[in-house]
């Protein structure tokens, strides 16, 4: 089964044989082709990886013979609508844009869930992580990859009270990276301590032996301190702690990932606080990995000052190591993010990455010198300060018992408002167990005491050979259960959509395919106050249901308001009801040449009204641009600001065929208005049968240009070919017409 | 109690060390830190450890929590849920598969508690 990229993905055929289905691989997988320089379209590229097959590219592109860089850091997406049927679709538009670490955040509360959910049932904020799902997942992603000619690694997170078995499904599975850290459980989930580490040890063992990377959960100590910039040399003594302790257990550095997060946003001196953090940290471990996060901590609902922040963020992974470049939909301030801003997110990273390719030939940071050198080694010193205080007092579980963590203070300052957990409470507390002289485990990936040469001293390095292979070794062995649950399913949500999957209507979405939102953004010229409450009023009036503000913001206080509303519209559009106008043909460059040579054609253009604008005209007809001069018609270009009358008398004078009018300044309809002008001139003066009047510019649109008089109009996107076959197929419709 | 940030005296004793010297001590730190809990791990073990062994035997984890469970309430989690099927199955001539699931329809325990002396060590 191949993905086609015009056919939408089929999630029938994913869920066909299921139960049968086998990954392709195991393991992460980095960029191809980084650490050397590459020639894309017309540029010389110092810090990218090998291009896609299939990608969507930036909206600029087509200004650059439509290329599509692909920076030399792997890309993330955080996916999370708790519905893995649409997440699939998503997983596809992410990756067409560039996204090649898919990171499927879990529904609330698994942490919590002893045993592997099962089936597949919706989930808040996340999905169940189930073998059902994540299985379809990787199926999914297993004919996303080889769609755009890159791997793809799927991830989510091996944590909670059933940390151990999941790290088992993910490697059964084929899943490629995973969240594992068990400071995490213990500071933000309240899982005992002891149970927390111990099960740790053997999810990381289970992980190290299917090469799946680890991302730590360290920049949750930034999320939720008071002052996060506080935290630094804490954050660093976590990623040691969680690297220290991967590595003791059996997990290769270069599949240890620092989860780090630049600390600050701006209006914060965000970067000068921020930059020696980065290169401190990227310093102490330079054997491990960075996954650089996103700031999350000072989002508001604006995803524009989001998206600000993390392009600083990203100048940060530019300059220092971003092996991972992990992105934070702008939209999470303000809901669980939407298709379009997973995209959006993926298309910042890879735009700044683009841009910013090679600075670091020319842009150095000032390592050894002043404030930067400074901080850097204050830094580190308070991180060792911290280590030697958690020795002193005993220990790491006597630290956290003392509430040495996620304090707001800059150690060595204490503020006393960190987070304390006891060793003997939390959830799961006294479920851990000695093991007995004879304990024993045929197992592969298993950490720690293992009594095998009780039955076999040769079997000691491969105990799962006393039971002839487990599942790592034989796939076949493992059980698939299917669903549990006969109301909360994937067969009832895909019955519910029938009609929209299986006909040609549609409702527009953002999270779940029928959810009908939709978002309007609007300015209203009043307080804020009164702007909010008269919104959702437009927004009822509009139709829509569920009407919510989601974002609004000052312009000045009384002069008006910025609102964006969301809300669901209710009704389906047929789109085999819908009158769409064919797609403009073109010629070919042939075609065209081939017509003006035997029959010359003459045109002039002009620039009207008071417009000094020339680059359009100048792109449609100018040879260099691959204007309409180049198939051999003749054009007189007449300049800017040029009255409709000279035009007109112009045309006349010359025995021109066409008038080709530029118009861009749109105020107050004036580009309509001068189109009705020329046409009633053209009129007046008894040439309008016998002439072509086309108008061009950037407001331009195709039906309000033939309103005023036009035979044509051209707007944003238009190109010589474009105009110079209208001029010849309009023509030869004239001469028929005779 | 809150603590001013005292660092200016607590770093006295890193002053002369060169940032190589440094980073060096931070991971002889992280080391000693985590030593002691890598240790307990290697001693203990977890339900979730022990049910995730079983799925490594080809369990689902339905069955897998039926009979981890099952070892918890006779005290038998120390020798290890995957060695308590993988001995009754020999003794018994059976896969391991066959012991589980006879283990899930409550059978076979009488055998568990002979073979293990009803987890006295």
């Amino acid at each position: 089964m191949d993905l086609k990229p015009n056919e939408k993905l089929n999630i029938d055929n994913i869920l066909k044989d299921i139960d049968k289905y086998k990954p392709k691989r195991r393991g992460w997988h980095w960029r191809e082709g980084t650490g050397e320089k590459r020639q894309i379209g017309k540029f010389e590229y110092y810090d990218q990886s090998k291009c896609l097959d299939n990608s969507q590219p930036l909206p600029a592109a087509k200004y650059f013979n439509n290329i599509d860089p692909q920076s030399k850091s792997v890309i993330t997406t955080e996916i999370a609508s708790g519905r893995f049927e649409d997440d699939i679709r998503r997983m596809r538009m992410a990756a067409w844009h560039g996204a090649d670490h898919i990171m499927v955040i879990r529904t609330a509360g698994q942490s919590h869930f002893e045993s592997l959910i099962e089936g597949t049932p919706q989930g808040v904020g996340g999905i169940p992580i189930s073998r059902k799902q994540v299985r379809a997942q990787r199926k999914a992603l297993d004919l996303i990859e080889d769609e755009v000619g890159r791997p793809i690694n799927y991830h989510s997170y091996v944590s909670g009270v059933a940390g151990p078995e999941i790290a088992v499904m993910f490697a059964e599975e084929g899943v490629n990276g995973a969240h594992q850290d068990p400071q995490y459980n213990v500071l933000y989930r309240n899982i005992n301590m002891i149970r927390s580490f111990v099960d740790a040890a053997e999810a990381k063992s289970i992980m190290a032996w299917a090469d799946i990377a680890q991302i730590d959960g360290a920049h949750n100590a930034n999320a939720t301190a008071r002052e996060a910039w506080k935290v630094m040399p804490e954050l660093m003594v976590q990623h040691g702690i969680n690297s220290m302790f991967s590595v003791k257990v059996g997990m290769k550095k270069k599949n240890i990932c620092l989860s780090t997060v630049p600390p600050t946003a701006p209006p914060a001196p965000s970067m000068r606080l921020d930059l020696p953090y980065a290169v401190a940290l990227r310093e102490l471990f330079s054997e491990y990995k960075m996954r650089a996060q996103m700031n999350t901590k000072y989002m508001e609902s604006s995803p524009r000052e989001a998206t600000v922040t993390h392009v600083l963020n990203l100048l940060i992974s530019q300059l220092t190591r971003a092996d991972i470049q992990s992105t934070i939909t702008p939209d999470e301030g303000r809901n669980v993010p939407w298709h379009i801003y997973n995209v959006e997110a993926v298309d910042t990273a890879k735009q700044a990455f683009a841009g910013m390719d090679g600075l670091g030939e020319m842009v150095e940071i000032k390592r050894d010198q002043g404030e930067l050198a400074d901080t850097i080694r204050e830094l580190k010193e308070r991180a060792i300060l911290f280590m030697e205080e958690i020795l002193e007092i005993g220990g790491y579980f006597s630290a956290v018992e003392a509430g040495f963590f996620v304090d707001s203070g800059y150690n060595p300052e204490r503020n006393c408002d960190g987070i304390i957990r006891k060793s003997d409470t939390g959830v799961g507390e006294g479920t851990v167990y000695e093991r007995d002289i004879d304990y024993m485990a045929p197992v592969t990936g298993h950490f720690g005491y293992n009594n095998i040469a009780q039955y076999d001293e040769n079997l000691i390095d491969h105990p799962a050979a006393l039971i002839g292979g487990g599942t790592f070794e034989d796939p076949s062995k493992i059980i698939f259960i299917d669903e549990l649950d006969e109301n909360d399913n994937v067969n009832i949500r895909l019955e519910e959509v029938e009609e929209l999957r299986t006909t040609s209507k549609i409702k527009p979405e953002m999270e779940w395919l029928g959810d009908g939102i939709i978002l309007t953004t609007l300015f209203l010229p009043t307080d804020i106050r009164t702007a909010e409450f008269a919104a959702i009023e437009i927004g009822k009036k509009m139709g829509l249901e569920d009407v919510e503000v989601i974002h609004k913001e000052i312009m000045q206080q009384a002069e008006g308001t910025r609102i964006e509303l969301k809300g669901r519209f209710v009704y389906t559009i047929d789109t085999k009801d819908l009158i769409i106008p064919p797609t403009p043909k073109i010629l070919t460059e042939d075609e065209i040449r081939e017509e003006i040579k035997s029959k010359p054609m003459k045109i002039v253009a002009a620039t009207v009204g008071e417009d000094e604008h020339s680059v359009g005209i100048r792109e449609i007809i100018d040879i260099k641009h691959g204007g309409i001069e180049k198939y051999g018609i003749e054009c007189h270009i007449l300049g800017t600001s040029v009255p409709v009358e000279k035009l007109v008398d112009a045309a006349i004078e010359l025995n021109a065929d066409a008038i080709l009018s530029s118009t861009i300044i749109s105020h107050d309809d004036i580009h309509y208005k001068n189109m009705k002008k020329l046409h009633d001139l053209c009129i007046e003066k008894g040439i309008r049968d016998k002439i072509m009047l086309l108008a061009g510019g950037t407001q331009v649109s195709n039906e309000l240009a033939v309103e005023s008089g036009m035979d044509a109009g051209f707007g944003r996107g238009t190109n010589g070919a474009h105009v110079a076959t209208f001029l010849v197929e309009k023509r030869r419709e004239m001469s028929h017409e005779d | 109690m809150s603590r001013v940030d005292d660092f200016q005296v607590r770093r006295k004793h890193l002053a002369n060390l060169t940032e190589e010297e440094l980073e060096n001590r931070f991971w002889k730190l992280a080391e000693r830190i985590v030593e002691p809990i890598v240790e307990l791990s290697r001693k203990n073990t977890s339900p979730s450890i022990e049910r995730s062994v079983l799925l490594r035997m080809g369990f689902s984890s339905i069955e897998a929590k039926t009979i981890v469970d099952c070892i918890l309430d006779r005290g038998l989690i120390g020798k290890g849920a995957g060695h308590i099927v993988y001995r009754v199955a020999k003794e018994k001539d059976l896969s391991t598969r066959e012991a589980g699931l006879k283990l899930i329809d409550g059978e076979l325990w009488d055998d568990v508690l002979a073979i293990f002396k009803g987890g006295a060590n």
